[in-house]
């Protein structure tokens, strides 16, 4: 799927400043523990969670996550955003629960 | 990748959450710059920033050192903490000692340790109960190196 298609299956908010739209994600990964995005997350997916902190931008560089969805409209603060931007890692918020979230790109084939 | 050996060291501050991760960042790009395999590259990042984490939750300050040869990658982490009073118990999965406020955040779920153990080639701990952890770990960067003492990256 592309990030575009993602976008517009969630509803979402593009809220970084660096996308591509075009950019094609591959699988996706849920979870709230950083450590099991370290863990089990497979490089250049798509990471779904409810975390705003700086910690998940340093954790998606890391993991080599290509970009990240906020649910439940958590919007992370200026400093998150500006990482992200740093790290050119599109960030997406959705008003959609993590099941709905999850649902709706399972259904459009995303797999994890 | 680079025929020359790569050493430098990051300082950490205990409980600085801002920048916590900034020195495994530095040195993911430190390894990109040497055309590293980008596996290689990943679990050396995801081991160093476990690593890291560690030091900002549990100790005052630390130092991350590192060692890039063309056969291997070598970290070693210092900390000034309150030490591992049972390392076995430690490297098991799910055990925490960490507060709220860091699970949180998203970490101290006790899969650190395990994590570096999962990436890493080679892992040693030395920890003194009151007197700090230090924590090594290899990664190799070609199967050849694999397993096989290397005295040149030992001595740096």
């Amino acid at each position: 799927m592309t990030l575009d298609e993602i976008k517009n299956t969630l509803n979402a908010a593009v809220i970084s400043k660096r996308e591509d739209m075009n950019l094609n994600i591959a699988r996706a990964y849920c979870a709230d523990l950083m450590s099991d995005v370290l863990a089990f997350s497979i490089t250049n997916s798509l990471l779904i969670t409810h975390l705003t902190n700086t910690q998940v931008i340093r954790t998606a560089e890391i993991a080599d996550v290509k970009a990240i969805v906020f649910v439940q409209s958590k919007r992370p603060d200026i400093e998150t955003i500006a990482l992200a931007d740093t790290k050119k890692i599109p960030l997406l918020v959705t008003y959609l629960s993590m099941y709905e979230t999850c649902g709706k790109l399972y259904e459009k084939g995303l797999r994890s | 990748m680079s025929d020359n050996a790569v050493e430098g060291v990051f300082f950490l501050t205990g409980k600085d959450f801002s920048n916590a991760g900034a020195a495994s960042s530095n040195l993911k790009r430190i390894l990109e710059d040497m055309s590293v395999q980008q596996d290689i590259i990943r679990r050396a990042a995801i081991a160093a920033f476990e690593a890291e984490m560690n030091v900002i939750i549990y100790a005052v300050a630390g130092m991350m050192h590192y060692y890039i040869t063309p056969e291997a990658i070598r970290i070693v982490v210092k900390d000034m903490g309150s030490g591992i009073p049972d390392i076995g118990l430690a490297m098991t999965e799910g055990y925490s000692t960490a507060p709220d406020y860091i699970r949180e955040m998203g970490f101290g779920s006790g899969m650190g340790l395990p994590n570096i153990k999962k990436n890493a080639d080679k892992l040693d701990i030395d920890s003194v109960v009151g007197g700090g952890t230090t924590l090594e770990f290899i990664i190799y960067l070609n199967k050849d190196s694999k397993g096989a003492e290397n005295e040149t990256l030992r001595n740096c």
